[in-house]
């Protein structure tokens, strides 16, 4: 479960994020859906801890990203927009090393490993060195890494990026499988038709702000555009006008 | 600790599987050094040699009127050959570089010589040409040699004892050991293994720093649930365990070049055996802290890989800088100077070289020193890492 509560984040003049608040319930899947630099990046790093809000706060399974982000870090699974692996190890060492950093039993650590890969469905590369795999390949284990230690709470940014069609449809499998077992799914995205093929309940966040908040049939109604693209347009521009 | 252990060893293993920190640790460093030295010292032993017994060839024009005179010069070990035409030609050879030197002796040298007038004799070099300058030097030093000869003669001939002509007698005594000789040349040894054991954990440093962010995989590896102290700290480590490697090569590889160098013929026995390698080693252990912690310091500060590069280039000849200022001022070790890390090393060794007593308290304050500030300097990485403009 994330809670997020009127966080603020600038970067020196540019005030990127002014107060977002939402939830991210357990066994859902929410989708945090924005143009290019509407601040769903900064809004996930500041969950996944690795910047501090400058006002508000935030969650992860009630404890607080600032003053208890150790136990926050804990219940999170992030794959950051981007994100990059060890090219002189093999996709099973950047995985194990992970496990062995979130303090994973050390006789567990080889089952586990091996469980996320077949879960993921990379054992066919897992025992290459990483230099050179595809940004499919790359974004699996990216993701096999971040769910080694089983979070509860899964944060992807921008995941499908990259991605080809036959890669995006098994993540997306992926991001189920993990809503059925429970876990808590948030996810960003600049596309619509993505979000709404798999999300719960969409946050459609423009200009720092959250311009809706609702479920799919909800935006549709409050917008009062079928067509979910033309209603993404819409809430746009409901908060441009602000 | 365990999270420690995991960045550790992963570093390690990283790191050695990149060609490139490996060249760098385990190649560059312990090589460059005893190679440029031993290159170095063959040059001056050539030198050395060079000046003191082979012969040099001096062309002379005129040669059929001073035949005394090319008798003492050839008894000198100096072959006298056909110069140029005339004078003109002289001037030309030693400008185009054709001769270093040439003698030219006018044709009423003998009448002058009996006549007891100052004969003249003409020696043409190029003094802008160093080789050729220490050419000049031996035959003017020969010819004053043979001046004075003549002068005695004469004086004696005439009933006067030639020694008024020396009231003082100068002897140079030179008071330094074979070993203290070897130290003015072995001096810049300690900075090869500054330097061996800096380049043995520049990459690393880079690679735990700007490399990882560069890489992207900085951001995922903060999110995990371990401390940022930790992280750094394994990072650091590791960069200390390539650095003691690359020192450890850099002593073997010098302890080996010194055994196949003829160090006797410029008369420089060093005492460098197996003792001193270890005993040198354990010297700059310290010292390794300091740098890792600094290289990683630097590295932290920079956007991107190739910037932290420049940067750390800028940072392997920083320790040099103190020991240059007191080699060139020619201090002796004080006790203030076993405060400053790299210069307290560098006295120590090179006392060890010379085989002098060591100084307990000099060792001491340099060791401690040392470790306060490597541990002053992880403090402030560690301090820095958990900014949150690291991820620029």
């Amino acid at each position: 479960m994330i809670r997020v509560d009127r966080i603020h984040k600038s970067f020196g003049k540019v005030h990127a994020v002014r107060g977002v608040s939402f939830e991210a319930p357990d066994g859902k899947i929410t989708g945090l859906l924005g143009p290019n630099g509407a601040g769903k990046s900064t809004t996930l790093r500041v969950l996944y801890t690795v910047l501090k809000p400058d006002e508000g706060t935030a969650s992860i399974d009630g404890a607080d990203v600032v003053t208890d982000s150790l136990a926050a870090r804990k219940n999170i699974g992030a794959l950051p927009h981007g994100a990059g692996l060890y090219p002189h190890l093999t996709a099973r060492e950047n995985v194990a090393y992970y496990a062995n950093l979130c303090g994973i039993d050390k006789s567990e650590v080889d089952d586990r490993v091996s469980s996320i890969i077949t879960l993921l469905e990379i054992e066919e590369f897992a025992d290459r060195r990483t230099k050179g795999f595809s940004q499919g390949q790359r974004t699996k284990v990216s993701l096999a890494r971040a769910l080694v230690h089983d979070p509860q709470n899964v944060i992807l940014d921008e995941p499908t990026n990259g991605l080809d069609v036959m890669a995006t449809r098994s993540l997306r499998r992926l991001i189920l499988k993990l809503k059925d077992a429970g876990r808590c799914v948030l996810f960003s995205s600049h596309v619509m038709q993505e979000v709404a093929a798999l999300c719960d309940d969409i946050c459609i966040i423009a200009n720092g702000q959250v311009a809706i908040d609702d479920s799919i049939d909800g935006i549709r109604e409050r917008t009062g555009q079928s067509d979910l693209e033309e209603a993404f347009v819409c809430a746009i521009k409901m908060v441009g006008e602000e | 600790m365990r999270t420690l252990l995991t960045v550790f060893f992963k570093e390690v293993l990283d790191n050695i599987r990149d060609r490139r920190t490996l060249v760098s640790a385990l190649l560059m460093g312990p090589i460059f050094g005893p190679v440029l030295f031993a290159f170095v010292i063959n040059l001056s032993i050539d030198r050395a040699l060079d000046d003191a017994d082979s012969s040099m060839d001096l062309p002379v024009i005129g040669q059929e009127h001073a035949p005394n005179l090319m008798r003492f010069l050839r008894s000198r070990n100096i072959d006298i050959v056909a110069g140029p035409e005339d004078i003109d030609g002289a001037a030309e050879a030693v400008k185009t570089g054709e001769h270093d030197v040439v003698l030219v002796i006018p044709a009423n040298f003998g009448e002058l010589l009996a006549d007891t007038v100052p004969a003249k004799v003409e020696l043409f070099s190029d003094e802008a040409n160093s080789q050729g300058e220490k050419e000049a030097r031996r035959a003017r030093s020969a010819l004053r040699a043979y001046n004075q000869q003549l002068a005695a003669i004469r004086l004696s001939a005439r009933g006067v004892n030639p020694m008024l002509l020396s009231p003082i007698n100068v002897d140079a005594i030179d008071v330094s050991t074979p070993s203290g000789r070897s130290a003015m040349l072995l001096g810049m040894m300690s900075y090869f293994f500054i330097f061996a054991l800096l380049m043995g954990g520049m990459y690393l440093a880079i690679d735990s720093t700007a490399g990882e962010r560069e890489r992207g995989s900085l951001e995922p590896l903060l999110s995990l649930p371990v401390t940022r102290d930790q992280l750094i700290l394994g990072k650091i480590f590791a960069a200390c365990v390539f650095m003691a490697a690359s020192l450890m090569l850099s002593l073997i590889s010098f302890y080996i070049v010194l055994k196949f160098m003829p160090l006797e013929q410029l008369g420089m026995t060093p005492n460098f055996d197996l003792g001193v390698v270890l005993a040198a080693f354990f010297l700059l252990l310290p010292f390794i802290l300091l740098g890792a912690a600094l290289m990683t310091l630097v590295a932290s500060f920079t956007k991107s890989y190739k910037e932290a590069q420049t940067w750390l280039s800028a940072v392997l000849i920083a320790p040099t800088l103190p020991i240059l200022v007191v080699s060139i001022l020619t201090l002796r070790p004080q006790l203030e100077f076993m405060f400053v890390p790299s210069l307290s090393q560098h006295l120590i060794l090179v006392d060890m070289v010379k085989n002098e007593p060591l100084n307990g308290l000099h060792i001491a304050i340099s060791v401690c020193s040392t470790l306060f500030f490597g541990a002053l300097l992880t403090w402030v990485c560690a301090r820095l890492y958990r900014r949150e403009g690291l991820l620029g």
